[in-house]
């Protein structure tokens, strides 16, 4: 029973970013992918009731070391950083086959969890790609897990889409890409702490893989601030809120926005 | 160019995100051909004519009647490899997101995902993307090789008008799965009976710190009733667990850009702003008329919530008729 | 010289941080108004560790250093200033004072289930006419055979009503001299028949904190729940309070950088006559004061923890650190409502609560005219620091991480 988790590290929410000479730039830290804090405990979670083993994984340079120190003291129990320079601007598709190939040498994993995007770059799709690739079912879009039996090869989630919720049951190994309900995320406890802080995490090239690197096949060609909303604020008074209210509706019955 | 659109739908709907998808392709391409999967599926295949539709290629089956990722996904790729469409959309909902993203390693075929604009340039899909929650707006390109696909957030596209007279020619497919192939089985859905999800919505009255409990919600879901909108939330509501985290707006929470944003009682944190500043008109109300929201809001009130918001309510309830 | 913190460090920090940030910032207000600790924080803090973040592994703690200890405490003082007197009381002045003090058999029942959280410790010295003048104190503890009977009144005892078990100060010797000769240190547990006890409400600060009164009524104490030696009260609950004083003076450091970053964000959104406040000079001084307050309360601290860790006596350098860390966030907190202005004065924003809470740490675990006199005395050489029969051990990796299996016999 191995179980892996797929993280990253991102700017932190509440950063500023602004675009600086063409890039993305912020002040504030690198922390763990926020959507991951809820994969990563799921992870643990598991591994505490099934047994299991779990190892969390990023692709990328050594700054994603953090957020899988992190995922080690939260409890995860090994870490594994894929990266080679030929990687430098892969697309989510090189991204996909080389976090697969990884999975793929592990040998044994059978249930793969990823967080329900990246904060960064507002995507997803790594998720099915990965599970095609590697022929695992994928389940997106899980807000509870039901039941899982490793000895059986079973699972079964509720997915939370946009009409409801819809209850699946799969074969493993499958890949699941998961919603902030379904779990608390846990902090990272003392000893997950000394553990992580000691870690040397290995690096997995793509001689380690097997693999080429492959060419992009999309690119982004330019960033942008998005344009700032124009005009100031316009104060709604009133000697009563009644008025207030009447004032408010008839400016926006005016914008047509009713 | 032709372009195919996968499209789902619900209770016998072609689905909003759907019409804006073959919306955004008769825009792009010469012949736009939807794809309509499911179980009984015929009122959907002439809503996708209606809707801009100039082919339907319907796949109608029981092991289709559910949606299901590994069969939906098989198929679309199928379908690629035997038609060659030069790019393939959807709408960027979940499912969408689901059955491009594997389509994408199926066909090794690069995917645009929950793309704001798109175009086409040299022959390379090109699209504007939101990075970092819309903090930074990317421009991104496909290499143009293959089949190109792309997934279309809500609201950003405009759909056609429906137009009853339009029909066009309905090609068959079979599924590429059978029932034992599948590993997975749909046991079971539950709907979200009268409550308009917050992506889709056109207005959204949305509460924060400032309605101070769980109970603080009622004048904001009341308003939101009077007005036809979905109720948001700011994540130190969802996080108090005064409200379920389906509702929350910003980074963690959905991204969202209706028509009109009402904050009520909420201070308008960088992850909220994140996930809400794309609305058209905003309008915050608050007792501090120094928070960060009144930055971006287009009205302003500067009050309490709790005798604001059912004032609106009151005064829509006499203008709107209701 | 090091002056970096190591990664283990950090992440202790930010693991606190996430916690105080995400379960007790949402509603601390709420709490504030109501005048009642949030009952889910105690065992939140238990779960995780906290309460046992320095105690050996082997008396259930975490195994952590001092300095982790201090950096726990800013970050649970950055939020409120009820979550760090937790850790003064339970950890500073309890379970620390066990550490050094008590036998193996009463750091097996005592210490052990507080470091593991599942009994909650507090400290009483202070009574109605016994502050500062410890020496004042009425509370007494009679001999009869195998116990001590206890009596007497302890006031602003912070988690009386919530703690399990209690430091308890009296006199075994009420006619002594000089009188602290005549004090002893027991375990007292709320179970005990006479133990009474109750909530102070009312205060200007720390309102969302239990602190309130442990009365004693012919208690009974068996003899095995004296701490330390007859007559040696003093000396433990002086040494208890280097160790409580550490915990008030990093989280005084924690309130400053309350005040510091929360005037920094209104500085930026605020504008008058046409420019961001953070723009007007007045304004900046007051942000390069807070800034300096910081860093040195901040260096003060981390000098008395780095001689925790060493096992130097810092009794001098802890009372330094208390005193100037409290003192100027008093200082930070005036001038963050200032800047804040009228929203400043109004409970909309945190400011006004910190303001309020910063008063009570410069009047407890010492006022700042004690530490002035202690100071002073230091420096004329009126005052000097003997060696105590315990000393606070010094950190050991090594022992500290170890579970109690792993530790050798006769080691």
């Amino acid at each position: 029973m191995h179980i892996v988790v797929v993280t990253k590290a991102t700017p932190d929410t509440g950063a500023k970013i602004t675009v600086e000479n063409g890039v993305p730039t912020w002040k504030e830290a690198m922390v763990i992918n926020p959507w991951d804090e809820y994969s990563v405990t799921e992870a643990v979670v598991l591994k505490e009731e099934h047994k299991a083993k779990v190892t969390i994984m990023a692709v990328g340079p050594a700054e994603h070391d953090d957020a899988l120190k992190q995922g080690l003291a939260i409890g995860c129990d090994e870490a594994i950083r894929v990266w080679d320079e030929a990687l430098v601007g892969h697309d989510s598709l090189q991204y996909a086959r080389a976090l697969a190939a990884a999975i793929k040498k592990l040998g044994d994993v059978t249930l793969v969890i990823f967080g329900k995007e990246f904060a960064d770059s507002g995507s997803n799709q790594h998720i099915y790609q990965t599970a095609r690739l590697l022929g695992f079912q994928v389940l997106g879009s899980v807000s509870k897990l039901i039941s899982l039996d490793f000895g059986a090869g079973t699972i079964k989630v509720e997915r939370s889409v946009e009409q409801g919720k819809q209850t699946v049951s799969s074969k493993l190994p499958a890949v699941l890409g998961v919603l902030k309900d379904i779990t608390e995320p846990r902090y990272p406890s003392f000893i997950g702490i000394r553990k992580a802080a000691k870690a040397q995490i290995p690096v997995w090239g793509l001689s380690d893989l097997g693999i080429e690197a492959g060419t992009p096949k999309a690119t982004i060609l330019s960033y942008s601030e998005p344009p700032k909303r124009e005009g100031e604020v316009e104060f709604i008074e009133g000697e009563s809120p009644r008025e207030i209210a009447e004032k408010l509706a008839e400016k926006l019955l005016e914008e047509k926005v009713l | 160019m032709k372009i195919f659109v996968w499209t789902e739908h619900f209770d016998n709907k072609l689905a909003q995100a759907s019409k804006e998808a073959i919306g955004a392709a008769k825009s792009l391409g010469d012949q736009v051909t939807a794809l309509v999967f499911g179980q009984n599926v015929d009122a959907i295949v002439q809503e996708a004519f209606h809707f801009g539709a100039d082919a339907v290629i319907k796949a109608d089956d029981a092991t289709l009647a559910d949606f299901r990722a590994e069969p939906y996904i098989a198929l679309v790729a199928q379908i690629a490899r035997d038609h060659q469409p030069d790019a393939i959309l959807a709408g960027a909902t979940t499912r969408g997101r689901e059955v491009l993203g594997g389509v994408s390693a199926d066909l090794d075929a690069a995917l645009l995902d929950d793309v704001l604009s798109l175009s086409i340039e040299d022959g390379k899909l090109t699209a504007t993307r939101a990075m970092y929650a819309g903090k930074v707006l990317t421009k991104e390109q496909l290499s143009g090789e293959g089949v190109q696909l792309a997934t279309l957030r809500s609201r950003a596209f405009k759909a056609l008008d429906a137009d009853t007279s339009r029909s066009g020619e309905v090609i068959s497919v079979e599924p590429v799965l059978s029932e034992d192939e599948i590993a997975t089985k749909s046991e079971g859905f539950e709907g979200t009976v009268g409550e308009i999800s917050l992506t889709e919505a056109a207005i959204i009255v949305s509460g924060g710190r400032g309605v101070g409990g769980p109970e603080g919600f009622e004048p904001i879901r009341e308003l939101a009733k009077v007005l036809g909108g979905a109720v948001g939330a700011s994540r130190a509501t969802v996080d108090a667990g005064w409200i379920p985290y389906e509702h929350q707006v910003g980074q963690t929470g959905k991204v969202v850009s209706p028509d009109l944003y009402i904050a009520a009682g909420i201070s308008g944190a960088i992850q909220h702003q994140a996930g809400m500043r794309n609305s058209k008109v905003i309008v915050a109300i608050n007792k501090d008329a120094e928070a960060p929201i009144f930055k971006l809001a287009r009205y302003g009130v500067v009050g309490d919530l709790f005798e604001i918001v059912p004032a609106l309510t009151e005064v829509f309830k006499e203008k709107l008729g209701k | 010289m090091d002056f970096a913190l190591t990664e283990e460090h950090k992440m202790i920090r930010q693991m606190v941080r996430d916690f105080a940030m995400k379960e007790v910032y949402p509603t601390i207000k709420e709490w504030d108004r109501r005048q009642e600790m949030n009952p889910e924080i105690l065992p939140r803090m238990a779960e995780l560790g906290i309460l046992g973040i320095n105690i050996p592994v082997r008396y259930g703690g975490q195994g952590m250093d001092y300095i982790s200890l201090a950096l726990a405490c800013e970050e649970l003082e950055r939020v409120d200033t009820t979550l760090r007197v937790i850790m003064s009381v339970h950890m500073g002045l309890n379970s620390m004072a066990l550490f050094q003090w008590g036998t193996e058999e009463q750091k097996q029942r005592f210490l052990v289930p507080q470091a593991r959280g599942e009994k909650y410790a507090a400290f009483c010295l202070t009574e109605p006419n016994a502050g500062s003048d410890v020496a004042a104190l009425q509370a007494t503890a009679r001999r009869e055979g195998d116990v001590y009977i206890l009596n007497g009144e302890k006031m602003w005892i912070s988690l009386a009503t919530k703690a399990h078990h209690f430091l308890v100060i009296a006199k075994t010797d009420p006619h002594a001299d000089p009188p602290h000769h005549g004090m002893t240190a027991f375990i007292v547990t709320s179970d005990m028949r006479g133990v009474k006890t109750g909530d102070i409400h009312g205060k200007l600060g720390v309102r969302a904190g239990s602190t309130g009164w442990v009365v004693m009524e012919n208690v009974e104490v068996p003899l095995e729940n004296r701490l330390g030696e007859e007559g040696e009260g003093f000396y433990i609950a002086m040494s208890a309070l280097d160790n409580g004083r550490y915990t008030v003076a990093a989280g005084a450091t924690g309130l400053i950088r309350a005040c510091l970053e929360d005037s920094i964000k209104y500085c930026h959104e605020r504008s008058t006559f046409g420019k961001p406040i953070a723009k007007h000079q007045l304004v900046q001084q007051k942000i390069a004061y807070m800034q300096q307050w910081y860093d040195a309360a901040f260096l003060l601290v981390m000098r008395a923890g780095w001689m925790k860790n060493a096992g130097l006596r810092n009794t001098r350098e802890t009372s330094m650190a208390k005193w100037y860390a409290t003192d100027m966030s008093v200082q930070a907190a005036l001038e963050a409502v200032q800047i804040h202005g009228a929203y400043g004065f109004s409970d909309e924003y945190d400011v006004e609560r910190y303001l309020r809470n910063s008063k009570g740490a410069v009047i407890y675990e010492g006022t700042s005219e004690i530490h002035q006199l202690m100071q002073a005395g230091y420096a004329l050489g009126l005052r000097e620091d003997r060696p105590l029969r315990c000393e606070l051990p010094a950190y050991d990796p090594e022992y500290w991480q170890a579970e109690a299996s792993e530790i050798a016999v006769g080691d």
